[in-house]
């Protein structure tokens, strides 16, 4: 009997080993596919910049001069010369103190917690149609021009990776970053729940020339 | 005369006819049986006429469609689901509400890589290849643009059952579990969030705690059994079970950990809900309970008093549905409805309610209750706590006024 289970002991550590490399890797590299990346590699796609202290924004700078030059170019088509979006484009500009208004316009002035979020999505996203063409100096231009506009940074200002972070943006304590629901709570009454008589219908869609079509080809409807 | 007798007479009635050639061939919808229609009287379409399939012609209607003056470009806009047409809780993968914010790319499989870093211990970069040698999951799930619904926060704005819910689908997903591929890099200790990323020219990025990385995400490469559709993220994507679709990041092309969240773009400037006194809640993922009556619903008027099925979809990023309500009076009566299998967690669920339909006016809604007790609210209810600007999560309870007519339209109550 002991010899047995002497014998016995390893075979199961084996099989149960094997077990844990199929069913899940427990240890890092457990299944060995892929290759590590390379520091070469990781830095060439590192391109995130994090909104509240700007951990990840590159060297390099830019005046709000050299950004009105590099705007004009590439953003004032869709954004507006000073800003202020052409057609549905998004404004970039105002709004400032309108965001318990009946409308509010929320923009980089109004709305944008953080400055680096706005270097990062430049640089991410931006221009619209040739993304990832501006250098690290251009993008820099442009977020000082667009803080400027907002009135965010004086003329003067010169953005890099040390005076982004410091930018302190109209919005910044105005956001709660844990969800607070639920927030609405009731108890599923099935009979006799509300008054009839107080059924009122406040907004129909009916009439609202709002709706594209269903059938058929596709809609182009603009707004009325 | 037996029946027998009389369905011979009938043949030899509908032959003789047939003798004067095609013009002799009564209306099919009038005359058969035993009348043959033509596609009766000739030969179909052989195998592989159609390699890879199409719907038939008669459902040319049912597609996704957009708002043309919702969004400034087609490149960073929205498409809907014909819910109104469509049967069932999966979403055929061509009917799948899109959502993209610089354009659908057209990437080449096998340069396509993915790379974990960040707090690891053990960076790697995985190709399409190595990404499907590892242990395989499949699994039923919604995704939900938080903007469904939107429209309709201010008032009811959207006639249509299409462009009022359809920024919600489902999809068997098939992939690897996101937690396997992190124990495969080795999470570092300090390590509490993600930043996930996409290939797309817009590099979309959102942060995610890493508890739910671990939890459920999964990183997926097909979708109902074939690859992902370039519009929904080939050739692999994020799904985030029961969060809000802009995390469900397609394209997939990065995965950094870190000890704080990012604050990207779509985290602060976007996808972030204003409240009325000013203040905006952010990293609000979950998707809470909704349900919504799919027929009928504008698109699919009534034909007359009668006996109807009431068929409608609820869901829940809590995890399973547990009951749907019916009401045809408004909100003043309700009945339960019938669920039908399969229910499952973070997915669309079915139900059904026999109706017979007086022919007067009816206010029908749908009110869901999931796992959690937690109750789909009204439109009132939503705008008490969140005003008319919030964009997002508008998890309404949606009514339907039918008319005498049969007619239907969006309405909300006071």
């Amino acid at each position: 009997m002991y010899s047995s289970r002497k014998i016995c002991l390893p075979i199961v550590a084996i099989l149960l080993a094997g077990a844990a490399g199929l069913a899940g890797a427990a240890e890092p590299g457990s299944f060995g596919y892929g290759s590590v990346a390379t520091p070469a590699q990781i830095a060439g796609w590192d391109i995130d910049v994090r909104g509240e202290d700007g951990t990840g924004l590159p060297p390099g700078k830019g005046t709000v001069d050299r950004g009105a030059e590099v705007y004009a170019e590439q953003c004032a088509a869709c954004h507006g010369t000073f800003g202020e979006g052409e057609g549905r484009f998004p404004k970039l500009v105002g709004g400032i103190g309108s965001l318990r208004d009946e409308r509010p316009e929320p923009t980089v002035g109004s709305y944008w917690p953080f400055a680096p979020t706005l270097w990062d999505y430049i640089n991410r996203a931006m221009p619209m149609q040739a993304p990832h063409t501006l250098s690290a100096d251009d993008v820099y231009a442009l977020t000082a021009y667009i803080l400027n506009l907002n009135d965010l940074v004086p003329h003067e200002f010169v953005a890099d990776r040390n005076s982004l972070p410091k930018v302190k943006m109209r919005n910044r304590d105005n956001f709660i970053w844990t969800d607070p629901r639920p927030d609405t709570m009731t108890k599923p009454c099935m009979n006799d729940c509300v008054n009839a008589a107080d059924v009122r219908i406040s907004s129909t869609a009916e009439g609202r020339n709002l709706t594209p079509r269903t059938t058929g080809p596709l809609d182009t409807m603009q707004q009325k | 005369m037996g029946r027998r007798r009389f369905l011979g007479l009938g043949a030899a009635l509908t032959s003789s006819l047939a003798v004067g050639g095609k013009q002799a061939i009564a209306d099919p919808a009038q005359e058969s049986p035993p009348a043959d229609a033509p596609w009766s009287q000739s030969i179909g379409a052989g195998v592989v006429d159609r390699p890879y399939g199409r719907p038939a012609d008669a459902e040319a209607s049912v597609i996704r469609r957009n708002v043309p003056w919702l969004t400034a470009s087609a490149e960073s806009s929205v498409s809907f689901s014909p819910l109104q047409d469509l049967h069932g809780i999966i979403t055929p993968n061509g009917l799948f509400f899109e959502r993209h914010h610089a354009g659908r790319p057209d990437i080449d499989p096998a340069q396509h890589k993915l790379m974990i870093h960040g707090l690891v211990e053990r960076p790697l970069l995985l190709t399409m290849k190595d990404i499907m040698r590892f242990p395989s999951v499949s699994r039923i799930h919604f995704i939900e643009c938080p903007a469904n619904g939107g429209m309709n926060w201010r008032a009811a704005q959207m006639n249509s059952l299409q462009f009022s819910h359809g920024m919600v689908s489902c999809a068997e997903w098939t992939g690897v579990k996101l937690s396997t591929l992190l124990e495969e890099v080795g999470i570092k200790k300090q390590a509490k969030w993600a930043m996930v990323e996409g290939a797309d020219g817009a590099h979309m990025n959102r942060s995610l705690p890493l508890d739910k990385c671990l939890d459920d995400c999964l990183v997926v490469y097909a979708q109902n059994g074939e690859a992902l559709r370039p519009e929904q993220g080939y050739p692999l994507r994020l799904v985030v079970p029961g969060w809000e679709g802009n995390v469900n990041i397609k394209w997939l092309r990065r995965i950094k950990l870190g000890e704080k969240p990012w604050h990207t773009r779509e985290e602060t400037s976007k996808y972030t809900d204003l409240m009325p006194d000013g203040t905006s809640r952010g990293f609000t993922w979950l998707i809470d309970a909704k349900s919504v009556v799919t027929f009928p619903c504008p698109e699919k008027p009534l034909d007359g008093p009668g006996l109807y099925e009431i068929r409608g979809l609820a869901w829940t990023g809590n995890g399973k549905v547990k009951r749907v309500d019916v009401s045809m009076d408004g909100g003043v009566n309700w009945q339960t409805a019938r669920l039908h299998e399969p229910v499952l967690s973070k997915a669309l669920t079915k139900f059904t309610v026999p109706w017979r339909w007086d022919g007067r006016p009816a206010l029908v809604a749908s009110r869901v209750i999931d796992v959690t007790g937690y109750v789909q609210p009204t439109i009132a209810q939503l705008r008490a706590q969140r005003g008319s600007n919030s964009v997002y999560h508008n998890n309404s309870i949606q009514i339907w006024q039918v008319k005498p007519d049969g007619s239907v339209f969006n309405v909300q109550l006071a």
